[in-house]
């Protein structure tokens, strides 16, 4: 197998932020599986009742998952804007080397605003407060 | 010299056909979670507090556990999907490929269950 070429053959391209764009998806969508895992722990949590919900609410509001919940919150963003733009490229839309750089650009402007309107309304003072 | 032809020297020798399958699926969740996440995103957000009693509340709403259920099952396949290729492209030694790809799928559909099953218990409880 070794003699083989496998792929992807991820050092045989020349970097450019197009490449980005798509090793970040991919990024981006590995980071919300593990999200999943805390989703679910979160909503097993609420069915154990008020008790055990308690304790997981004290053990989500450490410090340190407001770090996770930053990273959370900007992966799905950045996940939904760029595979909607995938979504167009299988139309056989956009492939263009232009278009498709242009598209790149669009994808990270809008997943930046989307992003930080979001973060703003989670941190917005007041906000959830217990 | 051997006795087999051409045809028996290819035969379940190139891709199970299977792939097309995997692709269409990924593209048809993909389609469904960007109403699914975003609802979910924005309902869950849109809430005044995170206590017991006011995600109890807006998880005894019909559509929200209908929507919430719906999220979970097609985002946990999507992630299945997506994982899967992960593994298949960076993962190349036979034995360790097979044990991730495995437990991988048994995670996702061990996720995806609980993740009803506590939805459900939710929605369908009896007073507070």
């Amino acid at each position: 197998m070794s003699e083989r070429p496998l792929s992807p053959h991820l050092s045989v391209y020349k970097f450019k932020y197009t490449l980005a764009t798509s090793i970040l998806n991919r990024l981006a969508g590995l980071t919300l599986s593990l999200g999943l895992v805390l989703l679910v722990y979160w909503l097993v949590a609420l069915a154990g009742g008020a008790r055990s919900y308690a304790q997981a609410r004290s053990i989500l509001s450490l410090g340190v998952f407001k770090l996770v919940y930053g990273v959370l919150l900007g992966a799905f963003v950045y996940h939904l804007v760029a595979g909607i733009r995938h979504l167009i490229w299988d139309t056989g839309r956009g492939l263009e080397r232009a278009t498709a750089q242009r598209s790149a650009w669009v994808v990270a402007v809008v997943s930046i605003v989307v992003t930080l309107i979001l973060a703003y309304w989670v941190l917005r003072p007041g906000a959830y407060a217990p | 010299m051997s006795l087999r032809g051409p045809l028996g020297r290819v035969l379940g020798r190139g891709s199970a056909k299977h792939g097309v399958h995997d692709w269409w699926l990924q593209r048809v969740t993909s389609v469904a979670l960007v109403p699914l996440s975003i609802g979910f995103v924005v309902s869950l957000l849109a809430l005044p507090a995170l206590d017991y009693a006011t995600l109890v509340g807006w998880m005894r709403h019909g559509g929200t556990a209908l929507g919430l259920v719906l999220f979970v099952l097609v985002a946990a396949r999507h992630s299945q999907l997506g994982v899967r290729v992960v593994i298949e492209d960076y993962v190349h030694a036979n034995g360790l490929k097979a044990l991730t790809l495995v437990s991988a799928d048994f995670a996702h559909v061990l996720a995806a269950a609980a993740a009803v099953f506590a939805i459900l218990k939710v929605a369908l409880g009896g007073r507070l």
